[in-house]
């Protein structure tokens, strides 16, 4: 790690200053989980009436985002969809704390034993794999739906998670805290969770992040291939499938979910690198 | 060296058969029998149960696994079930489209990196640095197949400069084939040149704080000398790695991407399988990419080894 920090990697690694990055991906972060929150309430118009004859319309006052094919409002479907890319990453992340934080933190506490050697090279497995094409996969076997896509982009944030977690936790275990806390008679277990879960928090929450943002990105190719949330749901990847065939006469058909997409991961990244930089005191010290 | 290859060739080994395993158990659980959905659903019952048996499906479920392994070693993937044609016809037919066009967006996205990587460490903190630093953080948030979309309907519908999709087919000429891979190979490349870009940077900044480069400036040598003689090496060996990793996003990436631009490579193959049910097709495509990857894995081991002896420990 000192290494590391002697040259300041993480401090600018965003190419912005942490405060900023931290403010900019915040708010574009809010804006879509307040969007997605907000659509359980309310949108402007209803996603699944149909009106054919409004169909088409470039954006204006009565429809800010304009209209798709169906004359459905883009602005209030851009809304729903937000819930559906959020509620898939949140599941998919907690698939992956749920259960890689457990082997990590396992895999730490007993290094260099079978277990660990286990836990690591399982995940190697899963890392070989090309993640886009088993959740392609996962999905046309068990049919295609926001829950399996779900649970494929979680499979894939398990060996992330281990990993971090256990790389992350093998230094704290070698501190001298830890060694007072076995001395004490505390269990391997106790210590994992009392002693090491805690300091290794700060690093889990921006892992989280970025993987979030991945996971909205998975969602989005996977709705788009068709293999996401199904019909009449509406979901930014399979808005851009529709739009594809119409999108040299009805541009903002393409452009308003990409650029959705794009503002939400960039939030969320932005968001990861301010994180980081505020909650680890080694970079912070470096600055 | 021979040990460490050893045990890593036991790891890939391990590594092919369990993966072959779960992909070969997944495709087990399928609900719907190829046999009934070739023929039909009129189909009579002995009909159905004699072309179980000519397609191997009445034989107990480890020996169809033993048989279908033994036969990808043999370069025998099986019939697919809907073309009725060996599925290695298929697959070469249709590699050689996916195989360019994977080359050609690593070759492509390695060559945008590596210069905006180093331009942005060198002239760190500037102008320069933050254009590169901004772009790529943006260039990480662009789906790849939007910006397919995007790039199809810019420079094949406004500007007609290319063909919104399809394949000519490489008789056609080696040029005319690079032109419609050109438009797919940018949209692949760009996110993976975003991410190559920031770890060339990183790499390099943390060359540049080690003593020896300080040494380096010290006995007089200019910052663009010390850069390219003793830092830029250096720092390539993260980013090798990186890009060995690339290889799977890629493939992955491939398979979306070859259907906005209705390419008809492996990733097309591996939806009309899964579209009509041909399991033979779809278990033998992935299991051939998981293969190509988990090579390229071992290979980059195998070559970070050589450059880095500290790395020969198994």
């Amino acid at each position: 790690m000192a290494k590391h920090d002697k040259s300041g990697l993480g401090k600018s690694a965003s190419g912005f200053k942490s405060p900023t990055s931290l403010w900019i991906g915040g708010a574009l972060t809010s804006i879509f989980v307040v969007a997605a929150l907000v659509s359980f309430l309310w949108t402007p118009y209803s996603v699944e009436a149909l009106n054919i004859g409004a169909k088409l319309q470039a954006p204006s006052g009565t429809h800010l985002f304009g209209t798709d094919h169906f004359g459905r409002d883009i602005f209030s479907m851009i809304m729903v969809g937000a819930r559906v890319s959020i509620a898939v990453a949140i599941v998919a992340v907690g698939i992956g704390i749920l259960v890689g934080v457990p082997l990590g933190l396992l895999a730490a506490s007993r290094q260099n034993s079978f277990i660990d050697d286990l836990v690591m090279r399982s995940n190697d497995l899963v890392f070989a794999f090309p993640s886009l094409l088993i959740a392609i996969l996962i999905t046309a076997i068990f049919g295609t739906s926001a829950l399996n896509a779900i649970i494929a982009i979680g499979i894939f944030n398990i060996p992330v998670f281990a990993r971090v977690t256990r790389g992350s936790a093998l230094p704290i275990w070698t501190l001298d805290f830890i060694l007072a806390a076995r001395v004490a008679g505390k269990s391997g277990l106790r210590i994992s969770l009392e002693h090491i879960l805690p300091n290794i928090l700060n690093i889990l929450i921006v892992q989280g992040t970025i993987q979030f943002s991945l996971g909205i990105l998975a969602e989005a190719g996977l709705s788009y291939v068709g293999l996401g949330a199904q019909p009449p749901t509406p979901s930014w990847g399979r808005m851009l499938a529709d739009s594809q065939t119409m999108i040299s006469f009805a541009p903002h058909l393409a452009i308003f979910p990409g650029v959705a997409i794009i503002a939400t991961v960039l939030g969320l990244n932005l968001m990861g690198d301010g994180l980081r930089d505020l909650l680890d005191p080694k970079l912070r010290r470096v600055r | 060296m021979v040990r460490y290859i050893v045990t890593r060739f036991c790891v890939l080994s391990v590594s092919l058969l369990v993966a072959s395993g779960i992909i070969f158990t997944m495709l087990e659980v399928v609900p719907g029998d190829p046999a009934s959905f070739m023929l039909g659903i009129n189909a009579e019952a002995d009909t159905l149960a004699a072309m179980r048996r000519e397609l191997g499906l009445d034989q107990p479920m480890l020996q169809r696994y033993l048989s279908w392994l033994g036969g990808m070693l043999t370069g025998d993937f099986g019939i697919s079930y809907t073309y009725r044609v060996p599925v290695s016809e298929l697959v070469m037919a249709r590699i050689w489209i996916s195989l360019p066009l994977a080359i050609f967006a690593l070759i492509l996205s390695t060559l945008i990196a590596v210069p905006a990587g180093l331009i942005a460490a060198s002239r760190r903190g500037r102008v320069s640095d933050w254009t590169v630093m901004g772009t790529t953080q943006l260039g990480i948030a662009i789906p790849n197949f939007w910006f397919a979309m995007i790039l199809v309907s810019i420079f094949a519908i406004k500007l007609r400069w290319f063909s919104a999709g399809g394949f000519p087919g490489w008789d056609q000429g080696f040029w005319i084939c690079m032109q419609a891979l050109l438009l797919p190979a940018i949209a692949l490349a760009l996110p993976q040149a975003s991410i190559l870009a920031r770890v060339m940077r990183s790499s390099l900044l943390e060359t540049l704080s080690q003593d020896y480069i300080r040494t380096a400036r010290a006995k007089g040598l200019s910052q663009r000398r010390t850069v390219w003689a003793h830092a830029f090496r250096n720092a390539l060996i993260p980013v090798l790695t990186i890009i060995g990793l690339q290889f799977s996003f890629l493939i992955a990436g491939a398979i979306i991407i070859e259907n906005v631009f209705f390419l008809p490579g492996l990733g097309r193959l591996i939806f009309q399988g899964i579209t009509q049910r041909d399991l033979i097709v779809v278990e033998s495509v992935v299991m051939l990419l998981v293969f190509a990857v988990i090579c390229v894995n071992f290979l980059v081991d195998i070559a970070y080894a050589l450059v880095d002896p500290r790395l020969r420990r198994p």
